[in-house]
């Protein structure tokens, strides 16, 4: 499976996400390739599932991924429960 | 690494801004005072929330502004501001900001360890509390340390 985090430059809150998927999926035994990016460069790009935060939510909603939004990107339990329910929905 | 980029030169404390663009110039000035980036790089900051958005508010009260390597690094940075009053940067989740730091990144990844000790500092409520109300520099740094 692979996720890619989003954000306006690729190099800041999508790579503080990544970090922070990376830890909850390690700690859940959940084997993904999770990859930061600006907006960008999402295009053309194959993901199972792409976060980001409501701030962008208007700029990629129309693109035809499965998206997972999230308020603040250090919100550690929040983060989890969402990125688990994606995950969860993706298998469907 | 994050130690060694947030000193006693990159940090000020309680400053007075008017607004959001005030708080990023003030933090985008301490790095270019370390010859860390060219002035583009601080209207650059600023060209980013104004194009894309409030996004780099990306924690209750917490902002990091930052651009492209190609709009002006010339290497790697972090500046730290606490706000004497919050200003708002117009992120409906997150405003109003009191902590902000400012981020200049030569790639995609050599910053990564400063990012994530960033992230496990920005988790820790506790320090994350105590650093609103920190008057002394020296203070900030040994929670940054610690």
């Amino acid at each position: 499976m692979n996720i890619v985090t989003v954000c306006g430059m690729g190099m800041g809150s999508s790579l503080v996400l990544k970090m922070n998927i990376d830890d909850i999926l390690k700690q859940k035994g959940i084997k993904a390739e999770v990859e930061a990016c600006d907006l960008g460069s999402l295009v053309g790009k194959v993901a199972d599932l792409v976060v980001t935060t409501y701030e962008l939510k208007s700029q990629l909603e129309d693109k035809g991924y499965n998206m997972a939004y999230v308020r603040s990107v250090i919100d550690k339990k929040v983060l989890e429960t969402t990125i688990m329910d994606a995950i969860g929905n993706l298998k469907k | 690494m994050l130690g060694e980029l947030l000193t006693k030169d990159t940090i000020r404390l309680n400053v007075k801004v008017k607004n959001w663009e005030e708080a990023i110039r003030m933090g985008g000035q301490l790095l270019v005072q370390e010859d860390a980036v060219e002035q583009s790089y601080v209207e650059a900051m600023i060209r980013a929330v104004k194009e894309l958005g409030p996004y780099i508010v990306i924690a209750p009260g917490f902002a990091m502004p930052h651009a492209r390597a190609e709009d002006g690094v010339k290497k790697i940075a972090m500046s730290l501001l606490t706000l004497e009053s919050p200003v708002a940067f117009g992120n409906a989740d997150n405003d109003p900001v009191d902590l902000v730091i400012c981020l200049a990144a030569v790639d995609h990844t050599t910053h990564i360890k400063a990012m994530r000790e960033l992230a496990v500092f920005l988790n820790d409520a506790d320090k994350m509390s105590q650093i609103k109300f920190t008057k002394e520099v020296k203070d900030v740094l040994a929670l940054i340390q610690a």
